[in-house]
């Protein structure tokens, strides 16, 4: 589902275990698989798993707008070739504008115009089935 | 600066349409047809007007297409209280958020917008209004041939009947199969025959595309005279110029 | 000048009195000569000399219909009632419930892209008959920056319908400012007073539009025509009038633009207002060239349509952009697009000197000259091409679009970085003495 903060869409999207299990195969493929390098904007929270780029695996908080120039990347969630994407798509998005590939984590393919995977934003578990996008802690 | 929100996790996938190539049927060219778009009138207020608003449209612009101020009022008035008011629902777009997983979009100018590289809006629209079919995966029931996974429900389901879509398995060329459609089947008739539901929703189409550019007929007529004036003018500047010109070597 | 000299004498008539009055106090009638009765011109201009008045007059039509569009427009990115955006439910306003609204508003959008192709043909003119060459480096440098103006402009202008297009073109075009390497992020949210294109973003970009940028425009027409008509008009032959004068010091190959080219550009008119009327009559969108069907959609912030692609003029630009795909000296690869897409609109104003070719006009250049030049044309109109398809798109289906796009970029600028020394050894015909007519 998409929400808005400041003024950008914000996806909460749900992975099946075997969209978690798929990220594994995309790791030599994406340009910066554990997320080294620095998320200029805003900081993510402290202890994401490197690999699903969550605090629970099984729930992805992104910020759905391409680190390149902007748009926002559409879904494509089925495995395999679709317009636009290879021929061993493990699901993910494709950005619209300049055709910049992301995974299921929102990392960025390597050789795509896009050079950083899509922005974590700053968020918080206040229960089980509640989020708080903006803030690292509770009650801050 | 921080704002925040509170989210609530109940979706679990982004629902956007996806796109692809896609064969449009021929929409029948309705336009300056007065009767067929009172008919699509009709039909729009009774069954699209009560989700989708169309606020740039006024009632009384319906004058256009040879309705009178007091036949507006009889048949098409539900919403409104005065023909000189927009075409505006009272649904809130916010529950309609909640209920469809989408606020559906003002129609007033959709034939403009859904123009393609695979035909006009008017055609998109036609194939769109004739294309739903049963589907048991979606929340509604419904699917689309045109538009893959909408929100919106089988609104003329009561006039064509229920369909069921058949496709078949295709190689894409990628070692993939594809599915790729090959035809409806009308499972349980409705009140039209097929070619009556046809008909409708071409009225329904042209009504639609009157509504998206109410001017165009005018605007054509007006080109017509505006041309022949030039034509008019361009022999006297030829001239003109001409005279002027021709004792220069 | 002449003008402190002869004043206008009054006839005895009402009129000729006034015109006394008003010369004695203000510079009429020397005005009208030195540019239009004793501006003296070249006698063989031909087609492509129209397009020079048809943008003047483009100019005008935006500036008028502009006037009118904007005492009905609101540029405001709030929800109305209906849940549309205000901006974009005031275009359809104009649409429907403004009298002759619809007119005015086609004129507008039509004009934009009309603009563009005059300017397009007025530009190419130039470069057909080397009129940039000494002494007209000035003029064509304003005309350069003319078209920067253009080109800001119609960005800015493209943002206030508030439809998908304008949205999502204007996040993205903003967002080229975010490569540059320090100051980049902070310079794009500079740019729209938000972290995203937002009503702040509508409100100065319709400042800009409206008031900001016209200013600059129209002065800078008016420097355009002024270093014009000091050194005096080219010709399709390249060759100078004011050497060979008669013994009141007129060119012998020169008439007076008025009456001559007034009456030549009236028919001009005419024929271009045609052009522009079937369009604005029969196709007003333009097959989603000039009106993009997409941006008859209110904009949303949270979805990009599946396709976007810039508004046709800007699409060979766009295409450079694109095509630099690689970091450079560890900065990205988008850094470097903006670049090459701003060098490639500014490698022209050097066009003056980089031009050493002993003929101007390419009447008497060589094959070189002709055959360069044919390809950068057909490489300009299939970069232009290639900005309207998505970066996936093949000619054919077979042949790649990306590389080929890469291929004309750097064509492109090859075709003016070798230009001093090619234009220099190309084996150009003897210019004649006078114009051939």
């Amino acid at each position: 589902m998409t929400v808005e903060w400041r003024g950008k869409p914000v996806w909460i999207i749900h992975r099946t275990k075997e969209m978690i299990d798929g990220l594994r195969k995309t790791d030599d493929q994406v340009a910066d698989p554990k997320s080294d390098r620095k998320q200029s904007e805003f900081q993510p929270p402290e202890g994401l798993d490197p690999e699903t780029r969550a605090l629970k695996p099984e729930y992805m908080v992104v910020v759905g707008i391409c680190t390149h120039l902007g748009c926002s990347p559409s879904d494509k969630f089925k495995t395999g070739a679709e317009s636009g994407v290879a021929a061993d798509w493990q699901g993910g998005f494709l950005c619209p504008c300049h055709g910049s590939t992301f995974d299921l984590a929102g990392r960025v393919f390597k050789s795509k115009p896009a050079p950083d995977n899509l922005p974590i934003p700053p968020h918080v578990y206040l229960s089980e089935s509640k989020i708080l996008i903006g803030e690292n802690k509770k009650g801050a | 600066m921080k704002k925040t929100f509170l989210v609530l996790i109940f979706a679990p996938f982004l629902a956007f349409a996806s796109g692809g190539e896609l064969h449009l049927d021929k929409a029948p060219d309705r336009s300056g047809d007065d009767a067929a778009l009172q008919r699509g009138a009709k039909l729009f207020v009774n069954y699209c007007l009560n989700c989708h608003s169309a606020s740039y449209m006024r009632y009384n612009r319906l004058k256009d297409i040879g309705l009178t101020e007091q036949q507006i009022k009889d048949d098409l008035l539900y919403t409104a209280e005065k023909t000189g008011e927009l075409m505006r629902i009272s649904m809130q777009r916010d529950d309609a958020k909640v209920w469809f997983g989408a606020a559906p979009p003002d129609l007033t100018v959709i034939a403009r917008s859904r123009a393609s590289e695979n035909g006009t809006g008017p055609d998109w629209l036609y194939t769109y209004l004739r294309g739903f079919y049963r589907d048991q995966n979606r929340p509604t029931g419904w699917n689309n041939i045109a538009f893959e996974n909408v929100g919106m429900p089988h609104v003329l389901w009561e006039l064509q009947g229920e369909q069921v879509a058949h496709f078949a398995e295709k190689a894409d060329g990628h070692g993939n199969m594809v599915k790729h459609f090959e035809k409806f089947e009308l499972v349980k008739p409705g009140k039209l025959k097929p070619e009556e539901f046809d008909d409708a929703v071409a009225d329904l189409v042209a009504y639609l595309q009157y509504m998206g550019e109410p001017m165009a007929g005018t605007r054509k007529t007006l080109g017509m005279f505006v041309l022949a004036a030039l034509a008019v003018l361009f022999v006297l500047a030829y001239s003109l110029k001409r005279e002027f010109w021709k004792d220069i070597h | 000048m002449a003008s402190n000299v002869e004043k206008h004498k009054s006839d005895g008539t009402l009129v000729g009195n006034t015109l006394e009055w008003v010369d004695a106090r203000f510079p009429l009638m020397s005005l009208w000569r030195d540019h239009l009765s004793e501006y003296y011109a070249p006698k063989n201009f031909n087609f492509w000399y129209f397009f020079g008045s048809l943008a003047l007059l483009v100019l005008v039509n935006q500036i008028v219909t502009g006037i009118f569009l904007t005492m009905h427009f609101k540029p405001d990115a709030a929800l109305n009632a209906a849940g549309v955006p205000v901006a974009f439910a005031s275009v359809e306003y104009i649409m429907r419930d403004v009298p002759l609204g619809w007119i005015i508003r086609y004129m507008h959008s039509t004009g934009a892209s009309a603009f563009f192709i005059v300017v397009y043909l007025h530009m190419f003119r130039g470069l057909l008959y080397g009129s940039y060459r000494k002494p007209r480096e000035l003029i064509w440098v304003f005309g350069l920056l003319i078209f920067l103006c253009l080109m800001g402009e119609a960005f800015f202008g493209y943002l206030l319908p508030w439809g998908q297009m304008s949205f999502w073109g204007a996040q993205v075009i903003v967002n080229l400012f975010s490569a540059i390497p320090l100051i980049g992020p902070d310079l794009s949210l500079f740019i729209r007073g938000d972290y995203v294109v937002s009503d702040a973003t509508l409100n100065r970009f319709f400042s800009f539009h409206v008031i900001a940028i016209p200013l600059v425009l129209v002065g800078l027409v008016a420097a355009h025509i002024m270093a014009l008509h000091e050194v005096g008009s080219n010709n399709p032959d390249g060759v100078e009038i004011k050497k060979y004068k008669n013994d009141k010091g007129i060119p012998l190959d020169g008439i007076p633009f008025h009456p001559y080219y007034t009456v030549k550009d009236i028919v001009g008119v005419v024929v271009f207002l045609m052009v522009f009327t079937i369009v604005l009559c029969f196709m007003p969108e333009f097959g989603g060239y000039f009106l993009e069907y997409n941006n008859f959609i209110p904009a949303d912030p949270l979805k990009t349509p599946p396709h976007i692609a810039p508004v046709w003029y800007f699409t060979p630009y766009y295409s450079v952009l694109r095509a630099v795909t690689f970091p450079l000296f560890w900065i990205d690869a988008k850094f470097w697009g903006v670049v090459a897409m701003g060098a490639a609109v500014v490698i022209l104003g050097a066009l003056p000197w980089l031009d050493r070719s002993p003929a101007k006009s390419i009447r008497y250049r060589g094959p070189i000259f002709k055959t360069l030049l044919s390809i950068w044309v057909f490489g300009f109109v299939i970069l232009g091409i290639l900005g309207t398809k998505p970066p996936s798109y093949a000619f054919f289906g077979v042949i790649p679009g990306a590389p080929v796009a890469q291929i004309f970029s750097v064509y492109y600028f090859l075709f003016f970085i070798t230009m001093p020394w090619w234009s220099k050894i190309d084996k150009c015909k003897p210019e004649p003495e006078r114009v051939t007519g």
